[in-house]
């Protein structure tokens, strides 16, 4: 064993630590049989030592990548810390990608190992063994439908560990000896992007580069080892990475995994975890969730719900900013929080967070209000799977709607002539796996990150972000066309969930909006209007004029910002299919893919620009067996009502100010 | 060692010996005949389906099985005891359980509550010990609820464990009535219509749990379904009534060539 100076400089080596220093208090826990069991730090340093010891006899060499796939579970977990102190890296999957989808990292990481969640995973795998030739041993979590599996290299979790255990006992100081020889530039996990174009790319992370993502946020935030997260995200997005495992092991606070993708809320409420983590989609579904329960309450309920949001969005965010508020609010807020606020918080499993953040994609200004006039201390904060998540970040007390923060520290951060964000930091990647034209892309000579990413600093020295560089456009007319503000605007009303904008190079600009069943589907029966399904309700008469009611809000909402006005909703059409990620049409992050969608949909882009009252259409669509299908419909293009522009000074016309400016 | 070695064969269960049997059971409501000498057996462990037009008398026979209706004529063995008939608490204490076609659930308790209430045959305690939670009534609590826990993650009904059972959309109520059913713990199982009334998505994961269960708890199961789908594939050996008669019984691929079955189900020129 190493002398321990100063920080440990690997993830093994920081479990070590605790394990030493708070080895009896619980290190992670999971929801099981409706109990939840805690592993402590010793507990969990047992585990993952015999763990090793299984993949070393299994044949895991230093440098070697292995497979991780399924949902939340503290086995997963300590398969990363295993792999990681055998100087293996592990690579995380998304557990609802389909196989063919992970065909390709399996070739690319010539993966030998896979540690899986379950029956479900492991099918994938054993369909997809032809296309991979290097992929050797399975092993799974939960045994459940697997017993009559007969293929030899497919074995349980259980069988490994006790290899694991057997052999440990045999030599005591090997799992020592193998954290040891580890370093801080090692790669410490390979993540692939989501990729919205193209093949995915293998994101090479050093354990440098998390660890100092990690110690940079908990020094902003003051994170204790006594904090309570919820991991519920997928393992294999960064942000899920970076704050349920890097940050956990490098502060020693507490993981919850969560029983089941359906349970979420119930078991956040029982966690009640002080750090939060939710990337906007979530808590745009959380503030569904509360409209829909709200027009199922009475009369006096919903009286009081809407006169104290009312007033929780004139104040709430101030109050929690600490600016000054007249007296006579602050008392009303008092009585909001005891009437309203602090049941809501209650109810969203929100009461004892001290920090939240959203990141992945730009958040709805409305929607980010919301929660923190409730009293939510929400931030919002900038980074990608490139720079461990480190970039900018909203600190306390000039938290705005539209801005993620100033840099880090540590961090720099330029704007090119092009509007484009550059910057370097420590937790900037290692490489692209085995592509190193595209690590030249993104970085540059000196170092410099190209995020691919428009924005421009505000006066106070935020960075604002715009879009994805390549997507913000022109309308014909050169008015500034960003496509995902529109789309984030749209998608602020429960009844929309999901929205694609398009209007550069065109005359106007339009939209296809998917609506959110559950909402609409709700608002439908209280009306009495029956409906058969998505396809169905998306093209009911009342329905149609009820998104366009929307869309002209948005739309007068549009014409009061000189920039944008030009940018109103002419025209939009309420798509006869869910995106959905199975179908190319978002990301596993669900992000929309515009450039496929233009392309599935030309005919209804073509109707879109064009003028016409109805488009035929017909779509491929792949159900979740892995069959495809075809559905055809005949769908409405409906025109939408714009506004005029407000006379303006003439200080405030022409383009964001995207003057290049260097920041510390 | 290499995972390609060997292919995923077809997985076939080990059947056992007959654990229920039978013999020339006729059944008649006054003058109407519902069954007339039917007589077939259940082998241990494995997946028997009853099928057969409206009105053959397939929901009969599952009643004379759990004792419900007391044939006329004929003998049930089940686990080596012979009878005439089989009394309801006899069956159920003899580890027979069933689902009902029309849920047999307490709308306004949870489920927790609901498949919980599936154990009352094996809570040993007396109800003022129960009532008090105290002493040995608090560790068989305990030990019950384990038991319930471990059928709802194998149900995959988590989600819902403290909902009221009313407020559950029909598919999942069923799923809930199968919970209540193995909370007994039962040998043999009996499923009435389990799918009925489904979409493909929900009678996919009805099939998952059938073959899950009969899987992992070794359950022998007999059902009714009128999906043939379903019951080809799921199921060892099938029964077909017509009628209150026995057609037809053997394999899936045996039946579904019998001319008898084809004439039943299709209609045959008189």
């Amino acid at each position: 064993m190493q002398v321990d100076t100063g920080r440990p400089d690997t993830f093994p080596k920081l479990l070590l630590h605790h394990a030493r220093v708070r080895g009896d208090r619980p290190a992670i826990r999971e929801k099981q049989y409706g109990i939840w069991q805690a592993w402590t730090w010793d507990e969990m340093r047992r585990e993952v030592e015999w763990l090793a010891a299984g993949l070393a006899a299994a044949g895991l060499a230093r440098g070697a990548h292995i497979a991780v796939i399924g949902a939340n579970r503290p086995r997963l977990y300590w398969t990363l810390v295993a792999a990681q102190a055998l100087g293996a890296i592990p690579v995380p999957f998304y557990e609802d990608a389909i196989a063919q989808e992970m065909v390709y990292v399996f070739q690319d990481a010539a993966i030998e190992l896979a540690v899986v969640e379950d029956q479900e995973q492991a099918d994938k795998l054993l369909e997809i063994l032809p296309q991979c030739p290097s992929l050797r041993r399975i092993w799974y979590d939960d045994p459940r439908g697997l017993r009559h599996y007969s293929q030899p290299g497919l074995a349980s979790y259980e069988s490994l560990r006790e290899s694991g255990r057997e052999r440990a006992a045999q030599d005591p100081g090997f799992f020592a000896s193998q954290v040891a020889k580890g370093v801080g530039g090692d790669p410490a996990i390979m993540m692939y992007t989501s990729g919205t174009t193209g093949h995915p790319k293998g994101v090479v992370l050093s354990h440098d580069n998390l660890v100092a993502s990690s110690v940079a946020y908990a020094e902003l935030e003051g994170l204790r080892d006594d904090e309570e997260v919820l991991a519920y995200l997928p393992m294999a997005w960064i942000g899920q990475n970076l704050f349920s495992y890097a940050q956990w092991m490098t502060v020693g606070f507490r993981i919850n995994c969560i029983e089941s993708a359906e349970t979420v809320l119930t078991d956040m409420r029982e966690i009640g975890p002080t750090y939060y983590f939710a990337p906007p989609r979530v808590l745009e579904a959380l503030l569904t969730q509360v409209t829909i329960r709200m027009e199922d309450a009475s009369g006096v309920k919903r009286f009081l719900f809407r006169y104290f949001m009312e007033l929780a969005r004139r104040v709430g965010g101030e109050l929690l900013d600490a600016r000054p508020v007249k007296l006579s609010d602050r008392a009303l807020y008092a009585l909001g929080n005891v009437l309203v606020y602090g049941p809501l918080r209650n109810a969203l499993g929100m009461t004892r967070i001290r920090v939240a953040y959203t990141a992945g994609e730009a958040i709805g200004p409305d929607l980010f209000v919301f929660y923190r006039s409730l009293g939510i201390n929400l931030k919002q904060l900038y980074g990608s799977t490139e720079t461990s998540v480190m970039v900018c970040v909203q600190p306390d007390g000039a938290v705005k709607p539209d801005t993620v923060g100033p840099p880090m520290k540590g961090v720099e951060v330029r704007i090119l002539e092009s509007g484009e964000i550059v910057l370097r930091c420590p937790g900037l990647f290692r490489e692209y796996y085995k592509n190193e034209q595209a690590t030249r892309e993104a970085k540059d000579a000196e170092g410099w990150f190209h995020t691919g990413d428009a924005g421009f600093f505000d006066a106070g020295g935020q960075l604002r972000i715009i879009d994805r560089a390549k997507d913000v456009g022109k309308l014909s007319d050169g008015t500034l066309f960003a496509p995902k503000y529109l789309e984030n605007k749209l998608k602020f009303f429960p009844h929309i969930k999901e929205a694609v904008a398009f209007g550069d190079r065109r005359p106007y600009a339009s939209a296809m909006i998917n609506i959110d069943v559950q909402a609409v589907g709700d608002w439908a029966e209280r009306r009495g209007i029956p409906y058969s399904g998505y396809t169905d309700l998306a093209s009911k008469p009342q329905v149609i004029e009820l998104i366009r009611g929307c869309v002209e809000k948005v739309n007068a909402d549009l014409a009061r910002d000189p920039k944008l006005a030009g940018s109103q909703i002419h025209r939009f059409v309420i798509l006869h299919k869910e995106l959905d990620a199975d179908d190319g049409e978002l990301t596993r992050t669900r992000k929309v893919r515009r450039g496929f969608i233009a392309e599935k949909y030309a005919a209804i882009v073509q109707a879109l620009d064009s003028g016409a009252e109805r488009c035929a259409v017909e779509a491929q669509v792949r159900f979740e067996d892995g069959r495809t299908g075809t559905v055809r419909a005949e769908i409405a293009v409906v025109p939408v009502r714009t506004f005029e522009a407000p006379v303006q000074p003439a200080a405030a016309r022409g383009a964001p100010a995207l003057e290049e400016k260097a920041a510390a | 060692m290499n995972l390609r070695e060997l292919e995923p064969g077809e997985v076939r269960r080990e059947l056992g010996e007959p654990i229920l049997a039978l013999e020339a059971i006729s059944l008649a409501f006054g003058g109407v005949k519902a069954l007339s000498d039917v007589s077939f057996d259940v082998r241990e462990h494995e997946v028997r389906a009853i099928i057969g037009p409206n009105g053959a008398g397939k929901s009969s026979l599952l009643n004379v099985i759990n004792g419900v209706y007391r044939p006329q004529r004929g003998r049930i063995t089940f686990r080596g005891v012979a009878r005439a008939h089989m009394e309801p608490h006899r069956a159920a204490a003899m580890g027979i359980a069933r689902t009902f076609q029309s849920l047999a659930l307490f709308k306004g308790m949870t489920v927790l509550d609901n498949i919980l209430a599936g154990r009352n045959l094996m809570m040993k305690s007396n109800l003022l010990l129960q009532a008090l939670r105290v002493g040995p009534a608090l560790a068989e609590e305990i030990r019950h609820r384990k038991r319930v826990e471990e059928i709802i993650d194998f149900l995959e009904i988590q989600h819902v464990r403290k909902t009221v059972v009313g407020r559950l959309p029909y598919g999942l109520q069923k799923r809930v009535d199968l919970g209540r059913a193995l909370a007994a713990e039962p040998q043999v199982l009996l499923l009435d219509e389990p799918m009925a009334g489904m979409n493909i998505e929900e009678k996919q994961d009805m099939s998952r749990f059938i073959l899950d269960v009969n899987d992992e708890f070794g359950t022998t199961i007999v059902l009714i379904e009128h999906d043939m789908g379903v019951v080809m594939d799921l199921s060892d050996r099938v029964v077909v009534l017509d009628y209150g008669r026995k057609i037809a019984d053997g394999t899936p691929e045996e039946v579904r060539k019998s001319q008898a079955v084809i004439d039943a189900y299709l209609g045959v020129k008189h």
